[in-house]
């Protein structure tokens, strides 16, 4: 979460927050089946990210965008 | 002497990022801003003879596109290489430094023209970086600089900062100078400035350019996706020795026939944190499980079959972008759609 300030100032177009720099993909607090499905949480909202027009660095929260990917999705927050 | 003139696939005409993957090609005499460049040449008693050029995809990620264009300039004639200006453009300026650099190193006085900023320009050497101003509204000046730092080259002689030649040296490199006032009080100094409403500082901050978002994909369903990481994710053993900190390399590893990343065949070698966890269980890094899961449900078209991966530690940001370039070429070469990378 705290290198999200630093890919918006090196300019990373879409970017999705995640629960810690030694984790990005998963995170060790949850048990196996629930680490699972945030991972998919995060690549389904990495998804929505490479599917919306942006024109500057965006933040796609993983807890705001839609559980299936939209064809043209637009849950995006700045 | 014969002069052979190196140029992308945008300026010779051919066109812009769909003619990317253009091989390289041959045409005699000068080609697009090649024709003020031969003028100028040509007061000097020079004859551009040829002009090469090269989609910028394949200039930057086909390992053998510099041997090939320099193949072709040879075929040519060559007797002086020139290369550019490539302004800002990253991909075109390490086309254009690795052309160059091959034409010196086979004895072909050679240079290139770039922004000091482009990536390239360590790549340069052996031959010399003519300072070519960073966007193509400076082209008239960018080429009569090349016109005179190639007389130079062409008479024997080392083109200087008249010729506006750069050195592979950093952008905004520091001088030590000594200050009256003790770290301390310039710390409190610049402190009470900023709190006055100043900017004052003694450290530029890094300029780390612009780059234009790419235009979002139509439908996941559709694409080719890859997934990378500059967590240092390696297979066990580190065979290629990535670098756990100031990484100078990326590599690449095949994800075929694999639907997770198994702990105790990967580990990350990263020198910034720890990597107990992400060892225990490498998905955590590089999400491959889920990622293959949702190419076998259709959520996504298909997985690229390799990953690419550098450690991201301290890295040098003339590094990082000369990473990003390469993995941005190779992976259009390949017709990856979408990447995701993870950060660490």
């Amino acid at each position: 979460m705290n290198l999200v300030p630093i890919a918006a100032r090196v300019g990373a177009p879409r970017i999705v927050p995640t629960r810690g720099i030694p984790f990005p993909a998963g995170d060790p607090s949850l048990d196996l089946g629930a680490e699972r499905a945030w991972r998919r949480r995060l690549l389904e909202t990495a998804l929505v990210a490479v599917s919306t027009e942006v024109h500057k660095p965006t933040v796609f929260d993983p807890a705001l965008v839609p559980a299936v990917p939209a064809r043209a999705a637009s849950a995006a927050s700045t | 002497m014969r002069v052979v003139h190196y140029i992308n696939q945008f300026f010779a005409g051919i066109g812009g990022e769909d003619k990317a993957s253009t091989p390289p090609a041959s045409r005699e005499g000068a080609v697009g801003p090649g024709r003020k460049l031969a003028a100028a040449l040509a007061a000097e008693g020079h004859e551009l003879v040829a002009t090469v050029y090269c989609g910028d995809d394949y200039a930057a990620s086909a390992p053998s596109a510099a041997t090939e264009i320099l193949a072709l300039a040879s075929e040519a004639g060559a007797e002086l290489l020139v290369a550019g200006p490539a302004f800002g453009s990253g991909r075109y300026g390490i086309a254009c430094a690795r052309v160059a650099a091959a034409a010196s190193a086979a004895g072909i006085p050679a240079l290139a023209a770039m922004d000091p900023s482009n990536p390239g320009l360590p790549e340069v050497a052996p031959a010399i970086a003519v300072n070519s101003g960073e966007a193509a509204r400076h082209m008239g000046d960018a080429l009569t600089k090349m016109a005179s730092a190639a007389a130079v080259l062409a008479r024997g002689g080392t083109p200087g900062e008249a010729e506006g030649v750069i050195s592979g040296a950093p952008a905004g490199a520091r001088r030590n100078t000594v200050s009256p006032r003790t770290a301390a009080e310039r710390a409190v100094l610049l402190a009470l400035s900023r709190l006055a409403g100043g900017k004052q500082t003694e450290i530029k901050l890094p300029d780390f350019g612009h780059v234009a978002p790419a235009a979002p994909i139509a439908d996941p369903r559709e694409a080719l996706v890859a997934i990378l990481t500059e967590g240092a994710l390696v297979p066990s053993g580190n065979p290629d020795r990535l670098e756990s900190a100031r990484a100078k390399h990326w590599f690449r590893y095949p994800l075929t026939g694999r639907d997770t990343m198994a702990a105790g065949e990967f580990q990350s070698v990263h020198g910034g944190f720890s990597t107990v966890v992400a060892n225990a269980d490498p998905n955590r890094l590089l999400p491959l499980d889920v990622a293959r899961e949702m190419e076998v449900s259709g959520e996504i078209k298909a997985l690229y079959p390799e990953y690419l991966v550098t450690a991201g530690n301290g890295t040098a940001v003339a590094d990082a972008t000369h990473f990003g370039v390469e993995w941005a070429a190779e992976l259009r070469r390949a017709g990856v759609q979408a990447a995701i990378l993870t950060a660490t």
